[in-house]
């Protein structure tokens, strides 16, 4: 079904589509509704115009597709899905998904995939095609991060803090340098081609979804931080 | 030379002619304390190990064991006492920050032992709790401010959503994790034949325990640990954690060595990974970022369930539960500086925060003056320990209580304070099957429902005192209290008389 | 020592009242004498009278009873009330010197209407802007009290034994198709008159028996809504629930019962779904109005009287008919002296109301 949707509050956008029969669902001139999908399975959503925050929170299993940018939290504690992003994406983005991916053409905002988690058969996916903000992957526990750079200015393509706290998972960046402020509990090295397998098919998907050249960017180098177990914080405390 | 700056802090005292060398102190105590000296062929112990649970004392079949405290002691000083000397002897040894657990155990006022309650004397009559219908039941939940009617001028009668218990009492947040499963099977238990509420924590809800939904809150706290569809869809009402009375502004860190088994399992987080609790949500910045967080968890279960906000009681606690009412919470439950914990920072625990009386008096008092008290239910929690409390707390104007520390004693934890080296020999704080298994949740749920049976008793006659019969008449009903040996500002923060007046 | 409003005083009391569903004239001499037979219910410091349709040919407008400690407080008093209505017709209230009706204060009456252009620019409705201006005078005129603010309608109150009171006040003189009667049995003296019963808002009045238990958490609730307790009496507080109730939330009388005297959660357990559903939602909605402990009272309002006991009836009401004649009192006495032979007599169940009204309808 299709949704005129620029005059509807975020209550009646969403009751209309939870309520629909229908599994494709194509909104228009979507103008900040927060919420959509939230805890949705089973749906095929496109949008067109901006959503508002908390996209796709909870998500459960839908494929949301979104023509511009959006705003923050989207992807908040997702379970299973796709995500879509063919513009730049806000803060907090994929905040604490367990699993299903998030694919972004352009930037993401501060704390991009924050506390991301895997587990059992889940396991999370983001992908940033352009450059992340600071504290990239903050408390990371697992799952993949992904920040290609295209059309980067900086590089590394993330802002400070990147990967603190992390503990789990691993982070890619399609850089020629490592952060300068990578934490001591965090390893960096280059990509080897194990590494490069793991991610090969979330590229693909980006590229099919967003029309670039996987080879082209498959041609650059890659690092990967992964959490330094030696070296987490379990010194901190003595028994009182 | 070694020296020892340490020494026990308390003492096994074993009486050689009762011993019958039974080992089963040994085997009972998880920390080591009682060894069997083969060579000498008696019971020897390790002072140095006690933690003072009485699992030895209430096990041995000869009543052969005491614990007392140590009596060594330093210079009198009543500055530098010798828990302040100790503490800085451990952590210029380690460097480390000083971790505790249970609640505040320092020496501040307890303003519920200074409250006393009113009964009815002529002027109008006590009522008779035992033969005379006397009224426990509470609903949680927003009451609309506002009655509608449709075109034949019939009320409209949907509510918002509300949680109905049968006595205002409820069990506080304890993730799986933080205690055993029996421990949580237990509560569920106890909860479910009470007709009351359990409260999962942030540790996610066991697949056993699904079952007991309609007597558990789901806890979404800023680890989101377990948090999925079918989690938030489970509970009876969501509880959203932003702080706890124990530790403030202060997340949570269980380490990855105990995230094992059904806890991995329940948390959603793989075995070995640690679950760190971020200090803050970080979608929740700011107050209408509240907002967001409520709505999307109404969104996602489709405004079925009240959102619970839990707040620790801070000094602007007042503007902050105004604030939360004005964003689409339902409950709010604020927890006071003297709450349990499975592990704290000494300091933390120790120092920041208020008394749950005093921010409790004041949010009540708050609410009202902006004319919202109406619009969200409290639940004051942080330490009540017996049915006087709660009918203060009442009073003062909660709607009902959560209690946890109460709750784990009767479990038989005897506040060692030693949760966070997860050996209880209690089975209570500790996931080491051998432990756990020492408590039976069928008989944990036995202890809990007399408890909270014992205290619904004790609420009925004390409102019957008060000529109350049914407990929403005592809801902010702060008449019925007087202070007793407290200041004037202490009398007007509480919103009461002095005893005489 | 303190007067009542600066302390709570706990009351017992008598109550009676008398309502001709044909809007007969009954004369104030009759509930005088249906109270009077209850004298050793009150101990002489505090009765009052409600009356209705007593003021015929001012019905269009509120009368003020007002009491004013001093000649100040008077003039400070009257300056607000032109300032913000139409003054009609004041007068000191006509009384009769009795010896044992002592300390007496002034006692004035303002027939007025609400000033149009005060009351659009209030936005708020007639009655809403009036309420608004007795609660003012109220709590912020030192010495000045209104005691008596309805349209065809009078309050009148002293510190005294109830016969005493309606001699005091000449009610012989009045006539109305409704009275209601208190004579109060405060336990220490209130000092002034003020606390007397009935106590009224708008055309609402109450005269109440027995010390409520719940009055805290209900005065704490009201006070969100505008209202200011001064009184710091049962009989104020319900009063103000009922108008909240009733005027502003638009309960009708037996909705506004299952409120403040709410069924047991499970006696609602037990009735048919709708009706279970309607009490609940009642009972939720406004479970901090829910009035516990003993009480009786008679609510008169235009064209109307209520009487109700709390749910498990720990006061004594009364209630009888003959013809289009209702009578209700705390004791069957009290009817049977002013009419002998009711065709009906009984006693209502504990939280059942009892409403009657005119025949013809109000003004």
């Amino acid at each position: 079904m299709e949704i005129q949707s620029s005059n509807l509050h975020f209550k009646e956008l969403n009751d209309t589509i939870k309520s629909s029969s229908d599994k494709i669902i194509n909104i228009k001139d979507c103008i900040g509704q927060r919420y959509i999908g939230s805890g949705l399975s089973n749906k095929d959503i496109t949008i067109e115009g901006v959503p508002g925050n908390a996209l796709g929170s909870y998500l459960n299993g839908s494929n949301i597709i979104v023509k511009a940018n959006v705003q923050d939290a989207v992807g908040n504690t997702m379970n299973a899905g796709n995500i879509f992003v063919h513009g730049s994406s806000g803060d907090a983005t994929g905040y604490a998904m367990r699993g299903g991916k998030i694919y972004v053409k352009g930037n993401a905002g501060y704390r991009a995939g924050i506390h991301m988690k895997a587990y059992k058969d889940k396991l999370p996916v983001l992908v940033i095609g352009g450059a992340a903000g600071s504290f990239l992957g903050e408390y990371q526990s697992g799952g993949l991060i992904i920040v290609l750079g295209l059309g980067a200015t900086n590089d590394p393509p993330v802002g400070f803090f990147c990967s603190t706290g992390m503990h789990g998972g691993k982070i890619y960046l399609r850089c020629n340098n490592l952060p300068i402020d990578l934490p001591s509990h965090v390893l960096g090295k280059t990509a080897d081609e194990s590494d490069m397998n793991d991610i090969s098919e979330y590229i693909s998907e980006f590229c099919d979804e967003f029309g670039l050249s996987k080879e082209e960017i498959l041609s650059h180098n890659f690092y990967v931080l992964t959490p330094n177990l030696e070296n987490q914080y379990n010194q901190l405390y003595i028994n009182n | 030379m070694v020296m020892n700056l340490f020494y026990p802090e308390y003492e096994v005292i074993r009486n050689k002619g009762k011993c019958i060398n039974c080992k089963i102190c040994q085997n009972e105590c998880a920390n080591e304390v009682h060894n069997y000296n083969d060579k000498l062929k008696i019971m020897t112990d390790d002072s140095m190990k006690c933690v003072n649970c009485h699992r030895c004392i209430a096990t041995c079949p000869t009543n052969a064991l005491k614990i007392v405290k140590a009596d060594y002691t330093f210079k009198q000083n009543s500055n530098w006492t010798k828990s302040t000397i100790e503490e800085i002897y451990k952590q210029s040894s380690s460097g480390g920050v000083l971790l505790s657990s249970m609640g505040n155990p320092n020496d501040y006022p307890v303003y519920w032992d200074k409250i006393l309650i009113n009964a009815s004397q002529v002027t109008n009559p006590p009522i008779d709790s035992l033969r005379e219908p006397m009224e426990t039941k509470v609903f949680l939940g927003k009451k609309s401010n506002k009655i509608s009617r449709d075109e034949n001028g019939k009320l409209i009668t949907k509510l918002e959503p509300q949680l109905e218990i049968a006595a205002p009492i409820m069990f506080a947040a304890m993730s799986y994790g933080s205690i055993s499963y029996n421990a949580h099977e237990a509560l569920a238990k106890a909860s479910e034949q009470l007709g009351i509420l359990y409260n999962t924590g942030e540790g996610g809800l066991h697949n056993k325990l699904y079952k007991y939904g309609k007597n558990t809150i789901v806890q979404v706290a800023s680890g989101r640990f377990g948090v999925y569809k079918d989690y938030l869809e489970a509970g009876a009402a969501i509880e959203i954690k932003i702080g706890q009375g124990a530790k403030p502004g202060i997340g949570g860190h269980l380490p990855g060595s105990k995230i094992v088994g059904d806890i991995s399992e329940t948390r959603m987080i793989p075995e070995g990974s640690s679950a760190i609790s971020p200090a803050p949500h970080h979608d929740i910045y700011s107050i209408e970022d509240l907002r967001q967080l409520i709505y999307s968890l109404k969104e996602a279960t489709e405004y079925k369930k009240p959102i619970i906000v839990k707040v620790a009681a801070v000094h602007n606690i007042a503007a902050i539960a105004s604030g939360i009412a004005r964003s689409g919470a339902d409950i709010i439950a604020i927890d006071g500086f003297r709450g349990g914990t499975g592990a704290a920072p000494t300091r933390i625990r120790d120092n920041v925060g208020i008394p749950i009386e005093l921010a409790l008096a004041s949010v009540d008092q708050r609410l009202r003056e902006e004319g919202i008290r109406g619009n969200i239910s409290i639940i004051a929690g942080g330490s009540i320990r017996n049915s006087a409390d709660i009918i203060k707390a009442i009073a003062l104007g909660a709607d009902a209580v959560y209690i946890a520390t109460a709750a784990l004693i009767s479990l038989g934890c005897h506040l060692c304070r030693s949760c966070h080296l997860g050996k209880c020999n209690w089975g209570i704080a500790t996931q080491q099957p051998e432990l756990v298994e020492r408590l039976d949740s069928n008989d944990g749920c036995t202890k809990l429902y007399n408890l909270i049976t014992a205290w619904k008793n004790e609420i009925k006659e004390m409102m019957g005192g008060m000529g109350i019969n049914s407990v929403e008449a005592l809801k902010g009903n702060r008449l019925m209290l007087r202070g007793i040996g407290l200041n004037e500002k202490e009398l007007e923060i509480l919103g009461i008389k002095h005893a005489g007046e | 020592m303190k007067k009542e409003g600066q302390i709570r005083i706990p009351s017992g009391c008598a109550i009676s009242g008398i309502f001709s569903k044909n809007r007969e004239n009954i004369n104030g001499k009759k509930i005088i004498d249906s109270i009077t037979t209850m004298h050793d219910r009150s101990n002489g410091l505090g009765g009052g009278f409600a009356g209705y349709g007593i003021y015929p040919q001012y019905k269009d407008l509120y009368a003020f009873h007002v009491f004013y400690e001093n000649l100040n407080a008077k003039l400070e008093c009257e300056k607000f009330i032109e300032n913000h209505f139409d003054l009609e017709n004041l007068s000191k209230i006509p009384i009769r010197k009795t010896a044992s009706i002592t300390n007496e204060p002034l006692i004035w009456r303002y027939f007025v209407a609400p000033r149009h252009s005060k009351l659009a620019e209030s936005q708020l409705d007639e009655k809403e802007f009036t309420a608004r201006c007795v609660i003012k005078i109220n709590s912020q005129i030192n010495g000045a009290y209104v005691f008596s603010s309805g349209k065809d309608m009078g309050v009148f109150k002293a510190e005294g034994y109830p016969e005493d009171v309606g001699n005091f006040y000449r009610l012989e003189e009045y006539n109305g198709y409704c009275w209601t009667s208190h004579g109060r049995y405060p336990t220490n003296t209130p000092g002034w008159w003020g606390g007397a019963h009935p106590f009224a808002l708008l055309d609402y009045s109450v005269v109440h028996n027995g010390e409520i238990s719940s009055y805290d958490a209900n005065r704490r609730y009201m006070e969100m809504f505008g209202y200011e307790c001064t009184l710091l009496t049962d009989t104020e507080v319900i009063t103000y629930i009922i108008d909240y109730l009733v005027r502003r939330q638009g309960l009708t009388l037996q909705e506004m019962a299952n409120v403040i005297a709410a069924p047991f959660w499970t006696t609602i357990e037990r009735k048919d779904k709708e009706e279970k559903e309607k009490l609940k939602y009642l009972r939720n909605t406004f479970s901090s109005l829910l009035i516990t402990g003993p009480f009786s009272i008679l609510l008169g309002f235009d064209g109307g009287l209520m009487a109700l006991n709390d749910r498990l009836k720990l006061r004594s009401l009364v209630v009888a008919e003959k013809q289009d004649m209702f009578y209700v009192a705390s004791e069957e006495c009290a009817i049977r002296v002013i009419e002998p032979n009711p065709t009906r007599i009984w006693s209502p169940k504990g939280g059942e109301p009892i409403i009657v009204t005119l025949n013809g309808g109000t003004n």
